[in-house]
């Protein structure tokens, strides 16, 4: 029974990292129906990007939220000066250039930082908080900032008239224009919010799964399996898709299919929803009007 | 006289490749309403679109004297240029409260808000009941009436009206269409209307403007339009 409840809370708090992922991907997906592959990819580098200020001597949550801030930048740069362009293209063309984004990250920090495997620092000290002998520390901090990110982009999007005009500008750009709403840059804040959010999804995740720079590819499946799981429209789904398909697959790894193959059960969460329920738990049901 | 607050000059504009205007003239006087009749598909969304920014566009177009044809859609909307669109440009899925907060969004001033909410809400009162409500589960007439709040939020100097009697019934478009006389009376919004239903647009307007096939046919003041027999017979069906 306590190792279930071990192998549960240790799902938790990788779940959370899903969970932010996921809205990360939403958020993106929502503005242009299109889902990022690079999301992943960013977020890794930004990992690295922490790893090496604190490498310089920088004190944890310096380094945390100095990291935020840049990525935040450096995913509104990126929106600009590569995205943009390809805005009116195919929706093929947007994918493949979101791979090349990927591919372009993954090779970047295997040339700066290299390839091998290196451990990265979590603030929360101590074998466990609260008595909870289920959770290392550095688990629940995890989840707890999960759920502090998840509040805090829940508060933007619905109390400030920031995140008002960014939901306004992804639902319908025309009408937005017309009140004066720079759509253009809403996305461009868009992607820079998503990069902040992915890296600390990132920060959070590397003390459990290790860093190197292939590390977000898991993490980016199962994030992907967590949207869809809840409705890729859909953000707090999506969020509690991404705690689900961490606790069932931490579970399932433990007990039914083993380790080794548990990605597999991200895969067939995301065919077993796209068949069943393609719109998710939580989703809604696209009705198109002819 | 004063100088006109809208001026079209040339006025042409493409959809992709396809030319759709031919070079309109046309003015909307300070404090005036000018109506653009004409039939379907004869360019008067396309004119709108055009003056906003929203398809490609080439000509002289100036507010208050100022060149407006090389600027964006949001700039132009934030120089006091309210557009309220065919189909009415609903945020279905936000609030009819956000949908009006999105008005104001552009504005410097946020101080007056109150004051403009209360100010729709004497012109609409079923905004007010409705005003914790989806949008898009609002009526076409409450969606009509939301249209044009949410451009009178942005506190504009000219309203474009692209067929704000579309869908709805006869009182309510009576309704519409008195309450937008009061806005350009009371308040001096400029108004440029595009109507399908000439008659109902030539009481409110005083200028008209007739466009067939994306070129100006005919324009005078509403009451000479009104008296021409060429324009009874097409357009006022007597």
């Amino acid at each position: 029974m306590s190792e279930f409840l071990h192998q549960l809370a240790s799902g938790l708090a990788l779940g959370g990292v899903y969970a932010i992922m996921a809205l990360a991907l939403v958020m993106i997906y929502q503005a242009t129906q299109l889902v990022n592959f690079a999301q992943g990819e960013m977020a890794m580098f930004s990992t690295y990007f922490a790893w090496k200020l604190m490498d310089m001597g920088w004190p944890y949550w310096r380094a945390f939220f100095a990291t935020v801030a840049v990525s935040f930048i450096g995913g509104i740069v990126i929106e600009r000066l590569i995205v943009r362009p390809f805005a009116n293209a195919p929706v093929l063309a947007s994918i493949i250039v979101f791979i090349g984004l990927a591919l372009i990250f993954n090779a970047l920090a295997g040339w700066l930082y290299g390839y091998s495997v290196v451990s990265f620092n979590t603030p929360f000290s101590g074998r466990s908080w609260f008595g909870n002998v289920y959770m290392s520390a550095h688990e629940s901090g995890a989840v707890l900032v999960s759920l502090a990110v998840l509040a805090l982009v829940y508060a933007f999007f619905r109390f400030t008239s920031l995140g008002l005009a960014m939901r306004a500008a992804a639902q319908n750009p025309t009408s937005s224009r017309l009140v004066g709403i720079r759509v253009g840059w809403m996305l461009a804040l868009g992607w820079g919010l998503a990069a902040a959010i992915g890296a600390i999804a990132g920060m959070m995740a590397a003390p459990i799964v290790y860093l190197d720079p292939n590390m977000m590819g898991g993490v980016l499946i199962y994030a992907f399996a967590g949207a869809v799981l809840g409705g890729i429209d859909n953000p707090f789904g999506a969020a509690f898709g991404g705690f689900a398909v961490g606790v069932l697959e931490n579970l399932m790894g433990a007990y039914v299919v083993g380790s080794e193959t548990k990605l597999s059960v991200a895969l067939a969460i995301i065919i077993g929803v796209l068949v069943w329920r393609p719109y998710g738990l939580f989703g809604r049901r696209l009705v198109a009007r002819v | 006289m004063s100088a006109p607050i809208l001026e079209a000059k040339g006025l042409k504009a493409y959809y992709g490749p396809v030319q759709a205007l031919f070079g309109l003239d046309f003015v909307v006087e300070e404090r005036g309403v000018t109506a653009l009749l004409g039939a379907n598909g004869a360019g008067k969304t396309t004119t709108l679109r055009a003056l906003s920014g929203l398809i490609a566009r080439e000509g002289d177009i100036r507010l208050r004297g100022k060149p407006i044809g090389a600027l964006s859609t949001e700039d132009i909307a934030r120089l006091g240029v309210a557009h309220v669109p065919d189909g009415r440009g609903t945020f279905v899925d936000l609030t009819v409260d956000e949908n009006l907060r999105l008005g104001a969004y552009a504005r410097a001033d946020g101080k007056d808000l109150k004051l403009d909410f209360e100010r729709v809400f004497a012109y609409f009162p079923r905004l007010a009941e409705r005003r914790r409500q989806q949008a898009g589960t609002l009526s076409g007439g409450e969606q009509q009436m939301l249209a044009i709040s949410r451009a009178l939020l942005t506190r504009p100097s000219l309203l474009m009206l692209d067929e704000p009697s579309f869908g709805l019934a006869p009182m309510l478009v009576e309704e519409i269409f008195r309450i937008l006389a009061a806005i350009n009376r009371d308040e001096g919004v400029s108004l440029l209307l595009v109507e399908q239903n000439a008659s109902l647009a030539l009481d409110l307007a005083d200028h008209a403007v007739l466009i067939e096939t994306g070129r100006v046919a005919m324009s005078g003041s509403a009451l000479a339009m009104r008296a021409d027999g060429s324009v009874r017979r097409a357009y006022l069906g007597y």
